[in-house]
């Protein structure tokens, strides 16, 4: 057996939920994405599967249809041996009605290990946590955060770049309504990169800047310098009010071109969380073209997500607690 | 374990460990019959350098390379539910497919027999090796699985408290088997 | 012009009634002094070193205590009729005297909301039996609190309907708040308003800055309320008549209010909550997303809160109004963005006054008496806040020193939801006379 000092990293994982990157210091994202490297080899392997997490159950509580983060979790369960359960918004699974707080404790009946929370509504997860056992894994709470997406872009970063830090990335779209730009803002600057956000006015959020990032209103400003592009999905609609004319003057306007990707600094790299609205905020030249890594984040979220449930599952607790 | 444990003694210093290696490399090489097959996986971690070594010595007398890979068993362990928080998970890296090779695993110590059922579960991952063994610097008994080891370093008998640390000095400073006992308590 | 003010019928304590001891504070009369206080006959009969009691009159022992007129909240939601899970009237004028009020006003949004001299009559005859402390009514503004057409505020306030507010909701037809200004005039009696214009307010749930751009949450702009302050200020420019702002919680609204004032706009009067004097919107996110932070308006800036206090100061606020509003804690359990406004303030309002304004230096004790209960009897135009002779026989007793915990669980009200609870905090009421009778909690 290897001594004692080998098997504790600089930040061991102790919290019983990941609600959001907010809260995490930069030792415990680092923690997270060095356990992410050691999964990502089991996808190359003839049987993509360890016992890990065997006997454990993990439920999967979507009650926003998403197929992407989904099925990333779902193959992330899988490959660690637990035993996944779908709750989705669409089967009946879920009773029309019924309070979150009633949903949960039915859950928590059913005694799972780890819950996978997907909700319109900000806070949800943090409800969940605080009364359940299980561990909460936020996969997005309305407009407010999404840790996962935000640590497999950073992964994705990393594994291109070398590094996170003094890298300069642009965030552009709906900066407003994205629960992607915020967790991303959170690590990317606890890591210490500088965040550009970019969106038209009518789409950016008040006193953005006190979340420590500049923000521009043009497209061509946000791409001038940038080692990372990270493009969002717009979605032009939103509860019957256009927050744009049309989509041909959003892609003229802040569309990702090729001729644009020129201003940004050489090695530049092109993310996307997906799914992607092609010939909206994105051509599909520059989607398919040789700065884009949108695959690699597909496949890196599955590496991502093994590892967070993997280091959740270790965090024993009595009661609900704060994570 | 804990760091609370003085050094009682040294079992074997750096040049009995260089003799032991170069001893256990001509069984497996003899036992094998040649290096045609064969494949050294090092156990995380310190099962590594030992891995290394033996390929060196092994390389010097047939002259011929043998793949060392690496193993990392924290995925396979047995005692993950009671363990809190989560143990670091490194990498493994075989470097090659393993169907129809002889695999000898290596590790430092031979204890409970449990880090070797986790490594054999996750060889069976990758694939059919033609057969596996086991080469140990120190097999210190006390064991809680029917595990044997194929190659020992030296059969030490010991106190289940107590504790026998392996080192070498491409990643420790220094080569060498010291025995820890529990300090008496005042 | 009005008919005379129909006081409130309320029962009144048998035997005389003399307070020892105490520190009597009546910033009606400027008084401040170690005196006795004798009442009877539902009134005060007399201020003075060493009262000779009467026979069988009941000695009080206030050693220790500070003496007032009875407080009173001009801002409560009682929700009887029809939401009685919430709050019923026994249970709030409870929570009312536990919290040192002798009376308050409640506003009309019950179901059914009142809008007639039933629901009026209703209202009065619950609170005459639970008899705990006095009830106003405050009837709507408009029929079914539609925002359409006047309610029938004589019928109203025959009944006993001191005042007119669609609270809950903003008058938000300019034409109708015009004619109401204009109507109530024939009973003397002020129009609130809750102010805020729904179309900016969108789907808003907290004060639109960097805490609600943080959590993903949609924002409540300041101008929701500012333009509707603005407004109305402009209105009763031209009409005349009384128009109190209900709960404010802008920078820009301090400073319409005193800018009314100061052009000698009368009847613009205003009030706050003890809620906006002491959070601020990062209390959203430090609670994580606790709905007990969730109101209307919203906790909203430092800048906001400063300038709150800062206008209460200069005198440009009236009056401190809780607007408790009870939720049942079923109703409040539920994800931030769904669940209902409001938190509860009657037992937790003179505690956080007397530690935060008074222990802290903000305002003399005198003065947060005057914002307690001289001025809300004036602006209701209720007998009351004063213990001059021959006003009612309504005392608060008040205990400057016990520091207390706010323990929620131990509230008289129905509901649990407040952000206080867990507060450490230095001075509380103690005890409460209405009519001229000592109100026993059970």
């Amino acid at each position: 057996m290897a001594p004692a000092a080998e098997t504790r990293s600089a930040a061991a994982w102790t919290r019983k939920d990941l609600l959001g990157i907010a809260e995490l210091s930069a030792d415990e994202i680092r923690t997270i994405l060095d356990t992410a490297e050691s999964f990502r080899e089991v996808a190359e392997r003839p049987i993509k599967k360890v016992p890990t997490l065997r006997g454990k159950t993990v439920v999967n509580l979507f009650f926003e249809s998403s197929t992407r983060t989904r099925s990333s979790f779902e193959i992330a369960e899988k490959r660690l041996s637990a035993d996944g359960l779908n709750f989705s918004a669409s089967t009946s699974a879920l009773t029309k009605g019924e309070s979150l707080v009633d949903t949960a404790l039915n859950l928590q009946a059913m005694a799972p290990d780890l819950i996978v929370i997907r909700h319109a509504y900000p806070g949800a997860p943090h409800m969940l946590a605080r009364r359940l056992k299980a561990g909460v894994i936020n996969a997005g709470d309305g407009a407010h955060e999404h840790p996962t997406q935000a640590l497999l872009d950073a992964f994705t970063i990393r594994q291109r770049k070398g590094k996170i830090e003094g890298l300069e990335v642009s965030i552009v779209g709906d900066i407003e309504h994205s629960r992607v730009v915020r967790s991303n803002i959170h690590l990317l600057r606890k890591l210490g990169a500088r965040v550009t956000v970019a969106a038209p006015r009518t789409l950016m959020p008040v006193d953005v800047e006190s979340m420590g990032v500049r923000a521009v209103h043009s497209i061509d400003e946000a791409i001038d310098g940038a080692d990372v592009v990270m493009m969002l999905r717009i979605q032009l609609e939103r509860q019957g009010r256009m927050a744009f004319p049309s989509t041909r003057e959003y892609f003229n306007l802040f569309g990702l071109t090729s001729e644009r990707m020129a201003r940004a600094k050489e090695g530049v790299i092109v993310m996307h969380p997906g799914p992607m609205n092609r010939g909206v905020e994105i051509a599909s030249d520059v989607a398919d073209g040789p700065f884009s890594v949108i695959l690699e984040q597909v496949a890196n979220g599955v590496a991502v997500r093994m590892a967070v449930l993997y280091l959740l599952s270790g965090v024993r607790s009595e009661d609900g607690g704060e994570g | 374990m804990p760091p609370t444990l003085e050094p009682k003694k040294t079992l074997l210093d750096s040049k009995q460990i260089r003799r032991l290696v170069r001893r256990i490399a001509g069984e497996i090489v003899e036992q094998a019959g040649g290096t045609s097959d064969l494949m050294l996986v090092g156990i995380r971690s310190r099962g590594v350098p030992f891995a290394e070594r033996l390929a060196v010595e092994i390389e010097a007398m047939e002259g011929a390379a043998v793949p060392v890979g690496t193993l990392d068993i924290t995925l396979y362990r047995d005692d993950l539910s009671t363990i809190a928080p989560q143990p670091v998970v490194r990498e493994t890296k075989l470097g090659q497919p393993i169907d129809d090779r002889v695999i000898v695993l290596c590790d430092d110590v031979l204890f409970s027999g449990r880090t070797i059922r986790a490594a054999l579960d996750a060889l069976i991952d990758y694939g059919r090796p033609r057969a596996v063994r086991l080469a140990v610097v120190v097999d210190r008994g006390h064991r809680e699985l029917p595990i044997q080891a194929d190659y020992v370093g030296k059969v030490v008998p010991t106190a289940s408290d107590e504790h026998v640390e392996v080192r070498f000095d491409e990643v420790d400073g220094a080569t060498d088997v010291r025995l820890f006992t529990r300090e008496e308590e005042a | 012009m009005s008919d005379t003010k129909k006081s409130v019928d309320f029962p009144v304590g048998g035997r005389p009634v003399v307070v020892r001891g105490g520190r009597v504070v009546d910033p009606s009369q400027d008084l401040d002094a170690r005196v006795d206080l004798l009442l009877a006959g539902g009134v005060v009969a007399g201020l003075g070193e060493s009262i000779d009691a009467p026979d069988g009159a009941q000695e009080v022992d206030a050693s220790g205590l500070v003496v007032c007129p009875g407080l009173i909240d001009p801002h409560v939601h009682l929700r009887e009729p029809g939401q009685e899970h919430k709050e019923t009237i026994r249970t709030g004028t409870m929570a009312a005297a536990a919290g040192g009020f002798t009376a308050v006003a409640c506003m009309a949004n019950t179901s059914p909301v009142n809008d007639d001299a039933a629901v009026t009559e209703l209202i009065l005859t619950q609170a005459r039996r639970a008899g705990f402390a006095r009830v106003y009514p405050v009837g709507t503004v408009s029929k079914g609190m539609a925002g359409e057409e006047l309610a029938e505020m004589g019928e109203m306030f025959a009944a006993g309907a001191v005042a007119f507010s669609d609270d809950g909701v903003v008058v938000a037809h300019p034409e109708l708040m015009r004619r109401a200004l204009l109507y109530a005039q024939h009973y003397d009696v002020p129009i609130m308003q809750h102010a805020e214009d729904l179309r900016l307010t969108g789907d808003g749930v907290m004060h639109e800055g960097e805490h609600s751009t943080k959590l993903g949450l949609q924002g409540i702009p300041r101008s929701a309320e500012d333009v509707i302050v603005a407004r109305d200020l402009i209105l009763l420019e031209e009409t005349g008549g009384r128009y109190h702002v209900q709960h404010l919680s802008t920078v820009r609204e301090v400073e319409l209010l005193r800018d009314a004032k100061v052009r000698g706009l009368e009847g613009a009067t205003c009030e706050v909550s003890p809620h906006h004097l002491f959070l601020t919107d990062k209390a959203v996110a430090d609670s994580g997303f606790s709905t007990d932070c969730k109101m209307k308006p919203p906790l909203r800036a430092e800048s906001d809160r400063q300038a709150l206090l800062a206008g209460l100061v200069e005198g440009t606020i009236d009056c401190i109004a809780s607007d408790h509003a009870p939720h049942h804690p079923d109703e409040k359990d539920v994800e931030f963005s769904v669940a209902p406004y409001g938190i509860l303030g009657l037992e937790t309002t003179v505690s956080l006054c007397l530690d935060r304004l008074v222990h802290a230096g903000v305002l003399p004790l005198a003065r947060v008496i005057h914002l307690l209960s001289t001025a809300p009897a004036k602006i209701l135009g209720v007998p009351g806040g004063t213990l001059a002779e021959g006003s009612p026989a309504d005392v608060t007793f008040l205990d400057l020193e016990t520091e207390v915990t706010i323990d929620k669980n131990a509230f008289r009200s129905k509901s649990r939801n407040t952000p206080f609870d867990g507060w450490k905090l230095k001075g509380r009421a103690a005890g409460t006379i209405v009519g001229g009778r000592l109100v026993d909690l059970p």
